[in-house]
C-alpha cells in the first residue's frame, strides 16, 4: 500500500489547472506585454523567489522571520561590491559567491536565533536584520543611506559565446522565470524529502520531534541557512535588474512585505508564495496608481489601502489566494457530483 | 536475572523547595513491565521526564544500555534507545496516521539535515522507515486508519497512535505515561492486549492509574507518594503492604 499523503501540501486538480495556466501566461507574456510591464513582472518573479525562500521557514517550519530581507539585501550588496566600475564580471562566479555570502550570514545569525521560539524568534531575527541595516546605513564605505550603483549587468558566457544578454529585458525575464521554476521544483522536492518532512514535523510539534530523536536545532539551522541563501538569489537578481542597491532593501518593511506575500498566497506549499508575491506586487502597483480625489492623492496613502487589503484577506480568506482558488474549484466539482 | 536496560540511581528533582522526585532508584529489565503508581502529584510524570531527558535532574544518574545518559538532551536519549508516550496525547494532529508513524520511523534513519543528498530523495523511499512504520501500525492495530487525519480519530485510537509512534523508533526501553487515560472498557482491554504484545524484548515503565490494568500487566511495582518511593516489589507484595494500603490502594478501591 502506498503511503497516504497529508492533504495540506498536495494540490487538488482545480488548483493544479490554475497553476499551469499561470505558468503558460508567464511564458507568453513577453510576446504581448510592453517593456514597462515585462520589467514589472520580472520584479514580481524576483520577489516570488524571495517569498518562496521565506515560506520554507514560515509556512513549512513554522519559523516567522521578521528579518529575512537582510539576506536578500546582502547578496545584492555582494554583487555591488564585486562589480567594478570599468567592466562587467561573469555571472558564473558572482552569483554563487553572492548566494553563498548570504547563506553564510544566515548560518552565523541562525546559530543564535534558531535557539529561540515564537515571539522571541520574531524579535531576534528582526534585531539582527536591523543591525545589518544600520551597518550599511551608517557606513559611508558601504554606500551609506544612498546605497550603491551596480555599473554593469553580469555576463553569461560559455567560452566566447554569449548565452544571454541580461541587458535585454526579455532575456532577463526568461532567465528569472527559469530560476523561479528551478527554485520552486527544488523546494517542492525538498518538502517531500526526509529533511522536509522533519521540518513540517517541527512546525506542528517540535517537542514530540525531539522525543522521537530528531536533533531539531540542526534541522532549523539548515533550513534557516538555505532560506537565507535562496533569499540571496532573489537579492542578486534584484541587483542585476535595478542596477542599484540601498539599505531600504534590507529594512524592516521589505521583511514585513515578504511575510505578507507568503500569507496572501497561502502558506506552506511554495506555489502560494509565488501567487502571493504576484498579488502583493500587483495590488501595490494599483494602490500607488490611485488618482486624486479633490485635494487628496489616494495613491500617496497606499500603505493604508494595503493594510486594509491584508486585513480583509486574513479575515475572509485565511488560507490565501490559493485557498480561495481551491474553495471555488472544489465547490464546482461537488456541484457536479450532487447533480450526477 | 534478565538484562537491565535502564537503571536510574538516586534521582532527585527539586522545583525550588519542593522535591517533586526525591531520591528515586529504579531498574527496568528486558521482557518486564515495571509499573509506577501513586496518587496525583506523586511525581510519576516528573520521574518519566527525568528518565527521558525532558527535564534535567537536580542529582542522580540515568544509565541506558550501559551508557550514562545523565544530562543528555531528549533527542540523544531517544537515539540511545528510549521511546516514550505522553499522558496528554502528543501527536501531529494535522497529519495522517501514516505520516505520524512514518515520521517517528524516520527518526531511526541517519539524520544529517545538512547533507544535500537528504534533500532530494523522497522520504517515502526509505525502505527501513517504511518497514518500521508498517510494523508499528500493524502492532498497534491501526491498519484500517492509516489515511485518517490524526486530529479526527477517536481518543482511544489517538492513544494507540501514541504507542505506535513510540514503537516506530524501535526503542528497547519504553516509558508509557498513562496509556489508558480516559479510555472506555473495551478500548482499555485492547490497549492492555497491545502492551502484552509489546512486552517481549522491551523494558517498559508503565505509569498508570487503572489498577486492574496495572495488576494484570506489571511484573514489578513501585509506589510513589510525595516524590518518594514508599514501596517496591512484586504485585503480590505490594497488595499485602500495609503502608501502600494506607497511603493509596485503600482510597482508590
Amino acid at each position: 500500500m502506498s503511503a497516504p499523503r497529508s492533504n495540506l501540501e498536495t494540490f487538488p486538480p482545480g488548483v493544479k489547472v490554475v497553476l499551469w495556466l499561470g505558468l503558460l501566461a508567464l511564458l507568453a507574456f513577453p510576446f504581448v506585454g510592453t517593456e514597462f510591464y515585462i520589467q514589472m513582472v520580472t520584479r514580481m518573479m524576483i520577489m516570488a523567489i524571495f517569498a518562496m525562500s521565506l515560506d520554507l521557514l514560515q509556512g513549512v517550519t513554522g519559523l516567522v522571520s521578521l528579518g529575512h530581507a537582510a539576506y536578500f539585501g546582502l547578496a545584492g550588496y555582494a554583487l555591488a561590491f564585486l562589480m567594478p566600475q570599468t567592466e562587467a564580471i561573469s555571472l558564473w562566479w558572482s552569483l554563487p559567491v553572492s548566494v553563498l555570502g548570504a547563506g553564510l550570514a544566515a548560518l552565523v545569525i541562525g546559530f543564535f536565533v534558531v535557539r529561540t521560539h515564537g515571539i522571541y524568534f520574531i524579535m531576534v531575527t528582526m534585531a539582527f536584520a536591523q543591525m545589518v541595516f544600520f551597518l550599511f546605513f551608517d557606513n559611508r564605505a558601504l554606500g551609506g543611506s544612498d546605497g550603491l550603483y551596480i555599473y554593469f549587468k553580469p555576463t553569461l558566457q560559455f567560452g566566447d559565446f554569449t548565452l544571454l544578454e541580461l541587458d535585454n529585458k526579455v532575456s532577463m525575464y526568461y532567465f528569472t522565470l527559469a530560476l523561479v521554476l528551478l527554485v520552486y521544483l527544488f523546494l517542492r522536492r525538498l518538502l517531500w524529502s526526509p529533511f522536509g518532512r522533519a521540518l513540517a514535523g517541527i512546525r506542528v510539534n517540535e517537542h514530540r520531534m525531539r522525543a522521537m530523536g530528531f536533533g531539531t536545532f540542526s534541522y532549523k539551522l539548515t533550513a534557516f541557512t538555505l532560506a537565507g541563501a535562496l533569499a540571496g538569489l532573489g537579492g542578486y537578481l534584484w541587483g542585476v535588474q535595478t542596477e542599484y542597491i540601498n539599505p531600504e532593501l534590507m529594512g524592516f518593511h521589505t521583511s514585513a512585505h515578504a511575510i505578507m506575500m507568503v500569507i496572501l498566497g497561502g502558506m506552506g506549499n511554495f506555489a502560494g508564495a509565488i501567487v502571493g508575491a504576484f498579488t502583493f506586487e500587483y495590488v501595490l502597483h494599483v494602490f500607488k496608481d490611485l488618482p486624486y480625489v479633490g485635494e487628496v492623492h489616494l495613491g500617496k496613502h497606499w500603505q493604508l489601502w494595503m493594510g486594509s487589503f491584508i486585513v480583509l484577506v486574513v479575515v475572509f480568506a485565511p488560507r490565501g489566494v490559493l485557498g480561495v482558488v481551491q474553495a471555488i474549484t472544489t465547490r464546482k466539482r461537488d456541484g457536479k457530483d450532487s447533480n450526477a | 536475572m534478565p538484562e537491565v536496560l535502564l537503571s536510574a540511581k538516586n534521582l532527585t528533582k527539586r522545583f525550588g523547595g519542593l522535591a517533586a522526585v526525591d531520591d528515586v532508584s529504579i531498574d527496568l529489565l528486558r521482557d518486564h513491565i515495571h509499573a509506577v503508581i501513586g496518587p496525583n502529584g506523586a511525581g510519576k510524570s516528573t520521574l518519566a521526564n527525568l528518565l527521558s531527558g525532558d527535564l534535567p535532574a537536580t542529582s542522580g544518574r540515568v544509565v541506558i544500555g550501559g551508557q550514562d545518559v545523565t544530562g543528555w538532551t531528549p533527542e540523544r536519549v531517544a537515539r540511545q534507545g528510549l521511546g516514550r508516550s505522553y499522558q496528554k496525547t502528543n501527536i501531529f494532529l494535522p497529519f495522517s496516521v501514516w505520516d505520524n508513524v512514518f515520521l517517528a520511523a524516520q527518526a531511526r534513519d541517519p539524520q544529517q539535515p545538512w547533507n544535500p543528498l537528504r534533500w532530494l530523495r523522497p522520504a517515502a523511499q526509505s525502505t527501513g522507515a517504511h518497514r518500521r512504520c508498517t510494523s508499528a501500525i500493524d502492532m498497534a492495530g491501526l491498519q484500517d486508519r492509516r489515511t485518517a487525519i490524526a486530529g479526527t480519530i477517536s481518543h482511544g485510537e489517538q492513544r494507540q497512535l501514541e504507542v505506535a509512534m513510540t514503537l516506530a523508533t524501535e526503542p528497547e526501553v519504553l516509558l508509557l505515561d498513562e496509556p489508558l487515560a480516559g479510555m472506555g472498557v473495551a478500548e482499555a482491554e485492547r490497549m492492555v492486549a497491545l502492551l502484552l504484545r509489546i512486552k517481549p524484548n522491551h523494558a517498559i515503565l508503565l505509569v498508570e492509574h487503572d489498577m486492574d490494568a496495572v495488576f494484570t500487566l506489571a511484573d514489578a511495582l513501585t509506589v510513589m507518594v510525595n516524590g518518594q518511593v514508599i514501596a517496591t516489589g512484586t504485585p503480590a507484595e505490594i497488595r499485602a503492604d500495609a503502608n501502600v494500603q494506607a497511603a493509596y490502594l485503600g482510597e482508590e478501591n
